[in-house]
């Protein structure tokens, strides 16, 4: 549903172009490429675009005299290997040799580096290949046009004699070739070709290729990757901010002797969001929040636990909400119903938590604005936000995007958060030198933006026959969306899209459906977390679903086949999986097989998991297998690394993480509390690509939605319990 | 003034006692490549080795480390520590990377001490470092991977 956003925004974020970074970057020779003007118009299946309707000129290319091709990047590379994605897709069409590409973040600028689903620069929903495919291709081939035509030029022969491969540019006949740095400056001046042919599927030699390294395979196996954590500009300071330990609560009172005497201490600030200590190092920082009395104002603040609020949550559900979607007529359909199944899932709120814990080094500049860099992923909103507190235009805030330690939506926010943080204390600091942010793992787990805390109460109906004939669900959960820029575009009617997507637009053949939702506010902040609605919509769908097929008898893969006519690629990774996983094949006693299928950000997975269950009530997974159709593969090693990685983050969640409040006050500060999956705890994961030249889609979150509910589907196969309460644990499970 | 010796050479820090290892590596010395992942020993993005065993420089303090040979990412060598960078690049372990400098240290570690580790060793020896990509399989692909090209 992200994929959806953001009209507004886009209007809203009109950053002037600064091609001038391009053509004087680094002494590099520049290859602009202009957007052919056919655009997506050739491409039957292409994604409904909210950027400009009029390409305008883009600037990806750069190549150098030394021969390297770098490739400016404006997606945010978390882990999820895009800087490498991109710049293969480039190579492929330039015809480059893969040991001459780099990557280079792309700066911040709107006008040419908006995501086309967006509108404005950033990244998230999984969309970085799919948003990028067609502009890249053209540009790559743009660009190879324009080194052949100066290759043609230069030698007097005609275009069409030329090849290129390898980064060499050949005329056969006459035994000439040049490489791209010799021509690059040349081919720079012409204009750019406005029709260019893209490569057929099978002509492919990188794209799809699993022999590419990552491009980020060195640096971040030597130390020498730097991340925002890592940035060091001269007479930087380190600031640590003390926030409400209940969420909505202010500053009513600081005393901030003791913390001044800390040595190393620079300065305390007193802002909007909390304290702010500022100190020559994070350590001297860290020390002075610890000496820092704050008393906090909690009139506005969220004094329920998250016992209080699920107890709300369930008067809720009971009541009818706003509706999603209503198909037939449910209630009348389940009270005809042969057979009714009614389960009540809770998911609790759960961190993000990546392994660089949130920061950003802010320098204000001489003319008002200021200079940051951070593993920026929504620029088009930081920059604003940026320039809305130091009270200067969008393009006085540059944005030097660094690698980030991981992210998982954390590092998106509507608001910019963090950002907006490192930017007030900066500019409090009155520009005396940059400031770097730090939070610390605590910070980051009371911190909130939590995935929502969300009841789903769902009642389904069997007729005679074992046919699903009726389906109603009620989900409640706060909504990250109302309040934000993003509410106009992704709530209609009450709906938070991102609440329901998986529940309400479910690809299974159900002639009564009724979904409904609740959002309840609560000053506990929360947001997009890895999958975002799939996160708990998939798990209550596949389960429930799994209940159904027990309860008309009938296999859980044929049952499920049976309801996605219709949908060839949801059956396709449906039978992969089992293929692979031997379904259907006896297990001993105590062992148990379970399955689960979905689709999100338009892809198509399907997990097997296979359990162990001891006498004791101890599960293990003795092995996962997934199936997934991400349209045509760019690097099929990266998206074997982000299944199994998606597979392991539910998992990990699923088992035993929850963030839960008392008293308003979070439970949980670390990962002795919060405890992160552990590579014993890792089951063996086989993933299977199916073959495709579809569009491309993303893989950095469809990995997640179907492996904790296979997991719970093989529980329950292995021991007849089922596990509607998230965590595990909080189903009787260790 | 404590007088350290990191990656072979002493190092003379201005810095109170107390302050974690990790904190003078990267805030005094911008040794950056060890991370700062938890601050409580519990994620292993800190890891280090003293005097060859690896450590948790976040809770190291930097008095207790006067005297002893500190090994960052940025000086590990050898024969172990080249197999296991290599087969790390060979396999692509790495996803958002910020863990792997410990996850490194910790394998280099192993691999010292063990050098036909299986599972249940690497499991031991590997538990304390998180990755969040769960990057798991590979990293214990790439530990057989490297002990099988130092074997052969």
């Amino acid at each position: 549903m992200l994929n959806q956003l953001i009209k507004q925004a886009a209007a809203d974020v009109a950053s002037p172009s600064r091609r001038g970074f391009l053509k004087g970057a680094g002494g590099a020779l520049v290859l602009g490429a202009m957007l052919p003007r056919t655009g997506f118009a050739s491409e039957a299946a292409a994604p409904k675009v909210v950027g400009p309707a009029d390409p305008r000129p883009q600037a990806f290319i750069r190549i150098a005299a030394d021969d390297t091709v770098t490739v400016l990047v404006k997606h945010l590379d978390k882990g999820q290997g895009i800087m490498t994605g991109l710049t293969t897709i480039v190579a492929e069409e330039l015809d480059a040799d893969w040991a001459q590409m780099r990557g280079a973040f792309a700066p911040a600028d709107g006008a040419l580096y908006a995501n086309h689903f967006f509108g404005i620069q950033g990244t998230g929903g999984s969309t970085a290949v799919a948003n990028s495919w067609d502009e890249l291709r053209m540009a790559g081939a743009a660009a190879r046009a324009m080194l052949i035509a100066t290759a043609a030029a230069r030698w007097s022969v005609p275009a069409s004699a030329i090849a290129v491969e390898k980064g060499v540019v050949r005329h056969a006949a006459s035994n000439r070739s040049a490489r791209f740095g010799e021509l690059a400056e040349d081919a720079a001046k012409l204009p750019v070709p406005q029709n260019v042919a893209l490569k057929d599927a099978k002509d492919y030699t990188l794209i799809g290729n699993p022999s590419l390294h990552r491009l980020d395979h060195v640096s971040k196996t030597d130390g020498t990757a730097i991340f925002a954590m890592d940035i060091r500009r001269p007479g930087q300071v380190t600031a640590v901010m003390a926030r409400s330990p209940r969420f909505g609560g202010t500053v009513k009172s600081v005393d901030a002797a003791a913390a001044k005497r800390v040595p190393g201490v620079l300065e305390v600030l007193t802002l909007p969001m909390g304290v702010a200590v500022v100190a020559r190092n994070t350590w001297a920082a860290m020390k002075g929040r610890e000496a820092l009395t704050v008393e906090w104002d909690d009139a506005k603040a969220e004094m329920r636990g998250t016992e209080e609020m699920l107890a709300d949550y369930r008067k809720l559900a009971d009541q009818p909400g706003n509706v999603a979607t209503d198909t037939g007529d449910a209630a009348k359909a389940l009270a005809g119903a042969a057979k009714v199944v009614e389960a009540e899932f809770v998911f609790p709120y759960l961190a993000h938590a990546p392994m660089e814990p949130l920061n950003a080094t802010v320098e204000l500049t001489p003319d008002g604005g200021c200079t940051i860099w951070a593993g920026s992923q929504f620029q088009g909103v930081e920059q604003k936000v940026a320039a809305g507190i130091l009270g200067c235009k969008p393009e006085q805030v540059v944005i030097n995007t660094v690698w980030a330690g991981g992210s998982f939506g954390r590092r998106a926010t509507p608001d910019a958060d963090y950002i907006a943080e490192a930017v007030t204390i900066a500019k409090a600091y009155g520009g005396k030198a940059p400031v770097h942010l730090v939070w610390t793992r605590e910070d980051d787990i009371r911190g909130g933006r939590y995935r929502p805390l969300f009841l789903h109460k769902v009642k389904a109906g069997l007729d005679a026959s074992g046919t699903l004939v009726a389906w109603r669900q009620s989900i409640v959960g706060q909504s990250f969306m109302i309040g934000t820029l993003f509410e106009g575009f992704m709530v209609k009617n009450g709906v938070d899209a991102t609440a329901v997507e998986g529940a309400s637009d479910m690809a299974y053949a159900v002639p009564n459906l009724h979904v409904d939702l609740h959002s309840p506010p609560s000053p506990v902040t929360t947001l997009w977390w890895r999958s975002v609605g799939h996160t708990h919509t998939a798990y209550a769908k596949e389960v429930m679903i799994d209940e159904l097929a027990a309860a008309a008898g009938k296999d859980p893969v044929a049952f499920r086949l049976e309801m996605l006519k219709g949908h060839p690629r949801l059956q396709g990774v449906l039978k992969l999986a089992a293929e692979k996983a031997g379904w259907g094949q006896p297990l001993p006693k105590g062992k148990g097989r379970g399955i689960a299928v979905h689709e999100s950000f338009s892809s198509f997975v399907a997990h097997v998991a296979e359990v162990s269950v001891d006498e004791q009530g101890r599960v293990t997974i003795d092995r996962v297998v997934c199936a997934v159709d991400c349209g045509q593969v760019v690097n099929p090693n990266i998206v074997e690394a982000q299944v199994s990685g998606g597979t392991g983050w539910a998992i990990g969640h699923a088992l035993r993480d929850e963030i839960t409040l008392t008293g308003g006050l979070v439970d949980q500060s670390n990962f002795d509390g919060y405890q992160p999956l552990r590579n014993s705890e890792m089951p063996p994961i086989e993933v299977h690509i199916l073959p495709s030249t579809a569009r491309p889609t993303g893989v950095g979150e469809p990995g997640v939605p179907t492996a904790a509910p296979a997991v719970a589907n093989a529980v329950f196969a292995a021991t007849g319990k089922r596990l509607h309460h998230l965590p595990f644990t909080r189903s009787g499970m260790v | 003034m404590i007088r350290l010796n990191i990656n072979g050479q002493d190092r003379d820090v201005d810095v109170p006692g107390d302050m974690p290892l990790l904190w003078v590596l990267r805030d005094e010395l911008n040794l950056t490549g060890t991370k700062f992942g938890c601050g409580i020993a519990q994620c292993g993005a800190c890891t280090v080795h003293m005097d060859g065993t690896p450590v948790r420089a976040c809770q190291t303090p930097a008095d207790s480390a006067a005297g002893t040979r500190i090994t960052t990412i940025e000086g590990v060598s050898g024969t172990v520590a080249q197999a296991v960078q290599a087969s790390w690049q060979k396999l692509d372990v790495v996803q958002c990377g910020y863990c792997q400098s410990g996850q490194i240290m910790s394998a280099v570690a192993l691999l010292t001490d063990n050098r036909n580790p299986t599972d249940d060793d690497i499991d031991a020896a590997m538990d304390g470092n998180v990755c969040r990509c769960a990057t798991y399989p590979r990293i214990r692909a790439a530990i057989k991977d490297a002990a099988k090209a130092m074997g052969a």
